[in-house]
């Protein structure tokens, strides 16, 4: 167990540098000058850009100025953002706690509903629960997350008056529930799906038939023999999920006006906040492959037959 | 691998008359007959089917069902003109929208941006991460090492968000553009399907049979292991279709995709934003549309799946 975690932690570091290379490499090739934007229209002072390139690393090959960053990112400094004069990593701390929150609530629905709604319809395979359980993750799937927003904005906040149709307060986990659902429904719908085929399959196994032959209550057949054969799809799912979650996060923070890193991260992008949106996506390549890892420890506790050695 | 093929190709000459199997009376049908025969009498994919081809048609011929032009503006007359549902296939059937154009005109003409998007960007990722899961699958070893790490740095940046960043290099943004963008980000998964089938599909009797006919790599990969080993791909690729749709529009509606002159659903979508309040059908129309082309291809993918792998059923 422990050599195993070791070689994947090894095998992690390429996988590391090659994304954070790549994002490097594209985000520097972004068109436009951030030194000669500092000036605007007025006319540049160019022994202060000189200066400033300098201090910078601007004017290094990228491939220097990324051994740079690295070496920086190492010892925890993910440099200070040339356009707002912040500390990345102060901007990060500030951002990250509210996305890391939505994520949750939204984890937490798909994890509550689409279990429930795969049970409800693995359970119940053909009759009309399963049906429609199908045709609903099949429209949940089908209607973009933006457009998901704006129905659930328009029937809870503006319909109903639940909740007031943006975040006014990102630290208040309360207010995050809508757009944690509507972050977490086209996931919830796959799990619903995935869960569903796996239990239906499952069911049929041999060792059901023997827990039902011996006499064990359908509780404790469903719930330990059934579920945990049933999860590791499921399980697989969720840990890709995280990266397409913070990407989500992008459309639904902006949508709801909620203040985490997509937002941040979006503003970036288009301020060519270049250190900013290098820094944020470095930590959410760690984060997926954190979890992708967990992932693969994680089956061997749910299936007895998978051990590493 | 060489050793391999030596080896095949020894055992070759040493047998070389092959007597000539005798043609089985009955042609078992082959997998892909069967799938067509299952296909046809699933009512979901008659029903994906024919929604797409109607889909195709529009994008090909949005003329066919309109004639009025769909960058025609009248702010005096149309300001957000409701829609007037009973006027089938008439300019004012969705209403207008914030510039006094015809929803029912957009709408139609918006279909050709996202189709042409999506079929794009799945051929793309198809060719490149079939080719690329093909070759590691195939050759194994350190070479599979180092394609299987290279897909694993594409894989770890989520596609929106290196979109965005791709796209934001592209100061003169075309459909080509975001075809390209949502290409280089998205073969990853198709990548892992092909090797996971070829690896499969490398060990089967038929693969070692022809190896020691002596047929050459080329024809062992394309006339042996493709065949047998695109199933799978083919399922992820038509279901990946309708999210590509959805990828186009996302980004389209970030302001990042299509640039504003093309008519697409992800830009009206953007612009009915800003009158969601007031004129909801401005925004309802194009997300209508854009939802019913992503379900039309989830659900042909999942027929699809259901015909190509039994196991599933």
């Amino acid at each position: 167990m422990g050599r195993y975690v070791a070689r994947r932690l090894l095998q992690m570091i390429p996988v590391f540098i090659g994304t954070t290379l790549l994002i490097f490499l594209m985000v520097y090739s972004l068109p436009g000058d951030p030194v000669r934007a500092l000036w605007g229209d007025r006319p540049a002072d160019p022994q202060a850009m000189a200066r400033l390139r300098h201090e910078y690393w601007f004017d290094r090959p990228v491939l220097a100025q990324y051994w740079h960053y690295l070496s920086n990112v190492v010892t925890g400094d993910f440099g200070t953002s040339f356009v707002t004069g912040r500390k990345v990593i102060d901007v990060m701390a500030e951002t990250f706690p509210v996305t890391v929150r939505l994520a949750l609530v939204a984890f937490a629905v798909e994890v509550v509903v689409g279990l429930s709604l795969g049970l409800l319809a693995g359970l119940n395979r053909g009759k009309t629960w399963d049906k429609l359980v199908l045709v609903i993750t099949l429209l949940l799937i089908s209607i973009p997350i933006f457009v998901l927003g704006f129905i659930f904005q328009t029937i809870f906040a503006d319909q109903l008056g639940w909740v007031t149709p943006t975040v006014q307060n990102s630290d208040d986990i309360s207010q995050l529930i809508l757009p944690g659902v509507v972050l977490g429904s086209l996931s919830f719908a796959y799990i619903a799906r995935l869960s569903r085929t796996s239990l239906a399959e499952n069911l049929r196994a041999d060792y059901i038939r023997t827990a039902i032959a011996k006499g064990l209550p359908r509780r404790r057949v469903v719930g330990v023999h059934l579920m945990r054969n049933s999860l590791i799809p499921v399980v697989t799912f969720l840990g890709t999920d995280l990266g397409a979650l913070m990407g989500g996060a992008i459309v639904t923070e902006g949508i709801f006006n909620v203040h985490g890193i997509g937002n941040t991260l979006y503003r970036s992008i288009n301020q060519s906040d270049n250190a900013t949106v290098v820094g944020i996506v470095t930590i959410l390549v760690i984060v997926y492959l954190l979890s992708s890892l967990l992932v693969d420890l994680l089956y061997a506790a749910l299936d007895p037959r998978i051990r590493y050695a | 691998m060489p050793e391999t093929l030596n080896k095949a190709s020894a055992g070759a000459a040493e047998t070389p008359a092959v007597t000539p199997v005798p043609v089985a009376a009955e042609k078992p049908r082959s997998l892909w007959s069967d799938a067509w025969r299952d296909l046809r009498r699933n009512p979901v994919f008659v029903i994906s089917a024919v929604l797409i081809v109607f889909l195709l048609v529009v994008a090909a011929f949005p003329g066919l069902f309109t004639s009025v032009d769909p960058d025609h503006a009248d702010l005096g007359k149309h300001y957000l003109g409701v829609p007037s549902y009973s006027h089938f296939f008439q300019e004012d059937w969705f209403g207008y929208d914030v510039q006094g154009r015809s929803i029912f005109a957009r709408v139609l003409f918006g279909a050709r941006a996202s189709i042409i998007v999506g079929v794009c960007v799945t051929l793309f990722v198809t060719l490149l991460g079939g080719l690329v899961g093909m070759l590691a699958g195939y050759f194994g070893g350190w070479f599979d090492s180092l394609l299987s790490r290279i897909t694993d740095v594409f894989f770890g940046i989520p596609l929106l968000l290196g979109a965005i960043v791709v796209l934001n290099a592209f100061t003169h943004r075309t459909i080509w553009t975001v075809v390209l963008a949502l290409g280089i980000l998205g073969w990853t998964q198709l990548a892992r399907v092909m090797r996971g089938s070829v690896l499969t599909v490398k060990q089967a009797d038929y693969v070692q049979a022809a190896k020691a006919l002596g047929a050459g790599t080329g024809r062992i990969m394309f006339r042996h292991i493709l065949p047998n080993a695109i199933a799978p791909v083919i399922v992820v690729a038509t279901i990946a279709l309708g999210g590509y749709i959805a990828a186009e529009a996302t980004l389209s509606f970030l302001g990042i995709g299509l640039p504003p002159s093309t008519v697409s659903w992800g830009n009206d979508i953007s612009s009915g934003q800003t009158v969601i309040r007031t004129a909801p059908h401005v925004l309802f129309f194009p997300s209508a549309m854009l939802s019913l082309t992503v379900l039309a291809f989830i659900m042909l993918g999942d027929a699809v799946r259901d015909a190509l792998d039994p196991k599933l059923r």
